[in-house]
């Protein structure tokens, strides 16, 4: 009798030693899983800062493209992405939260509001590349804007809109109900509860919205290439009220430009490897931008629930 | 507030009584009304926006693809074996492009999925709370890196390292573009399946362990299970990201159309088809200029019906706690 208990225990112990090592093996699995992706994000870097750091210098910052790959330079392509986030900001942000400040606090729980919200979270989905394909029917050559910087701010300005509206959305749904009533509860308006309680209470984590989205407009390449963007410019747009004939308040936003990824692009895909270095030395600079701009979004968002105790 | 709050203050001072000062009142709260209908108003419009991208996204896109397709019959489109638009001898077959975007999206998908998935299930069941607030934000920077230097780094890393094992790799293939894919979409997958599998209510793991489960068994057979809705959505947003993906292709796959599910050849997608074609200088209203919204519109329809199936498929199993 007590040998067969024996027997059972040790089965059972048997069975339980076995359970124990698929958990063993499957945390390691993880782990084994989380290192694979980290490291291929340090070889990415790692590739790039070896191949592009020698390239690195104050040159390249203020030099234009050029045939030769020791003198080629940056400087129509960091201009041309800063002009274009402008625009893309200047477009997107406003439309951003205005939209998310309707959908959350204004709308009413009808077939209008839900076909805007099944819309928005379509488009998160929809390619970029179709972006572009809508930018260079409509903003090219419906509207008349051109290959120019305003069609490319637009564009990337659609793109990262449901971004902008879903994170405001968040940002504007965390904060409690109890703010608002008390505002109404003196006598605010709606707008009034909008303007001085939900929008600077909601402000980390819009800012965050709009962090991640431009990030991700600034690395965008597909659409921008769509609406035909040129590879090769050696020249900035227009600054306002200079030069022969003097250029207008606006003219930069219809003048020709490339962007960082496109600059990329066009290096990448020379057969000479000494331009390949170019593109290396361009994508640091690109993926140090938009990691920087992601790890303050991650930061923001940290703080925010660190600080924030309703 | 300032600006509302100091209007009334004149008409007090003036110490209006009885009815001039309800009436006063009355049209100070008229005022206001108004205001707040325009501002509604003008917030409306600007959640309209997104409305008109997508009219304005399908209208461009039926719009040049008629045209298009008066001049090439759909069945040809849908059955010729040739894709050669831009050649004398034209060729529109969609099939070409298509077996490049199935092959690309399934190398992705075989990386992206089992390591998306363990990654969630080793985040949500497994890793203690620090290791997960480190490791997420790390993890999410894979998808915050820009397309194109993903590229760059299948074209110059990924394809030189396979060659080494494999040399008969052309420098041009499906196959490392469709792995470095894989490895920026994880974390689609993974965060999103994490985000279901940490709703799943905290009393059914009790549940599970108190019937004497390990980790493994409740992460498998009771907390997947509760949150397939939600990883299956997960896969499929990481499937319609395969499928749109275009920079990596264009500079990894090469664009030579070629009728192939080999992985381990070029080459061209539908979506590294209409960079090509918009690198080029095609004149506005060609066939040439066409043939990219055509293809645009096949991307849009498949990822549309990928949309579609993952809204009914969160619908349909979703468990309610």
């Amino acid at each position: 009798m007590s040998a067969k208990l024996s027997e059972r225990a040790q089965l059972l112990r048997r069975i339980i030693r076995s359970h124990k090592r698929w958990d063993a093996i499957f945390g390691l699995l993880g782990l084994l899983a989380m290192s694979l992706a980290i490291l291929t994000l340090v070889a990415l870097f790692a590739q790039m800062v070896i191949d592009g750091a020698p390239r690195l210098s104050l040159d390249f910052f203020t030099s234009f493209p050029s045939r030769r790959a020791g003198q080629a330079g940056i400087l129509s392509a960091w201009v041309g992405s800063f002009l274009v986030m402008l625009v893309t900001a200047l477009f997107a942000i406003p439309v951003g939260i205005a939209s998310a400040v309707y959908l959350e606090e204004y709308a009413r729980k009808n077939w209008f509001t839900d076909i805007i919200e099944i819309n928005i979270s379509n488009l998160a989905g929809v390619p970029s590349i179709v972006y572009g394909l809508l930018a260079l029917g409509l903003f090219v050559y419906t509207f008349g804007l051109g290959q120019s910087i305003l069609s490319a701010g637009l564009t990337l300005g659609l793109l990262i809109l449901p971004i902008v509206i879903v994170t405001t959305r968040e940002a504007l749904r965390s904060i409690p109900q109890v703010i608002r009533e008390g505002a109404y509860a003196c006598g605010a308006t709606k707008w009034q509860v909008v303007s001085d309680h939900l929008l600077p209470y909601g402000t980390p984590g819009i800012l965050t919205g709009v962090i991640i989205g431009l990030s991700r407009a600034i690395g965008e390449t597909a659409p921008i290439i769509t609406i035909g963007a040129l590879t090769f410019i050696a020249f900035l747009p227009p600054v306002p009220f200079q030069g022969e004939p003097v250029a207008g308040l606006f003219d930069w936003l219809f003048s020709p430009f490339t962007v960082m990824p496109i600059q990329i692009f066009n290096w990448t895909s020379r057969p000479n490897p000494e331009f390949q270095l170019n593109a290396a030395a361009a994508s640091l600079v690109l993926v140090v931008l938009t990691l920087g701009m992601n790890a303050l979004a991650i930061w923001l968002r940290y703080r925010l629930r660190k600080n924030i105790k309703w | 507030m300032s600006s509302t709050l100091t209007t009334p203050l004149p008409v007090m001072e003036q110490r209006l009584t009885g009815a001039a000062r309800l009436a006063e009142l009355a049209q100070i709260k008229a005022a206001r009304k108004r205001k707040d209908k325009l501002i509604e108003l003008i917030l409306l419009l600007a959640a309209c926006v997104s409305v008109f991208t997508t009219l304005g996204i399908v209208y461009v896109l039926v719009k040049e693809s008629l045209v298009f397709f008066t001049h090439v019959p759909l069945w040809d489109f849908l059955t010729d074996s040739q894709w050669t638009p831009l050649f004398e001898d034209t060729h529109f077959g969609i099939a070409v492009l298509l077996a490049g975007t199935l092959s690309s999206s399934g190398v992705a998908l075989l990386v992206a999925i089992p390591l998306g998935t363990i990654i969630a299930i080793y985040l949500s069941e497994f890793a203690n709370h620090t290791v997960r607030e480190v490791l997420k934000p790390i993890l999410e920077l894979l998808s915050g890196v820009p397309t194109i230097i993903y590229g760059y780094f299948a074209l110059l890393f990924i394809t030189p390292m396979i060659q080494k094992i494999y040399p008969d790799l052309p420098t041009f293939n499906i196959l490392s573009a469709g792995l470095v894919m894989g490895i920026m979409i994880i974390p689609y997958v993974s965060s999103l399946s994490e985000d279901a599998m940490r709703a799943v209510p905290m009393s059914l793991r009790e549940g599970a362990y108190a019937m004497g489960s390990t980790r493994f068994q409740t992460a498998m057979r009771v907390v997947v299970p509760a949150s397939i809705s939600g990883i299956a959505s997960a896969y499929i947003l990481g499937i319609s990201r395969a499928v749109g993906e275009t920079m990596i292709l264009a500079v990894a796959a090469g664009m030579q159309p070629n009728l192939t599910l080999n992985p381990l050849e070029p080459a061209a997608t539908v979506t590294s088809f209409i960079v090509q074609v918009a690198l080029g200088d095609l004149p506005h209203g060609s066939i040439g200029y066409q043939t990219i919204f055509a293809a645009g519109l096949t991307l849009l329809i498949i990822t549309l019906l990928f949309n579609l199936l993952g809204h009914w498929m969160r619908r349909r199993f979703r468990e309610a706690y």
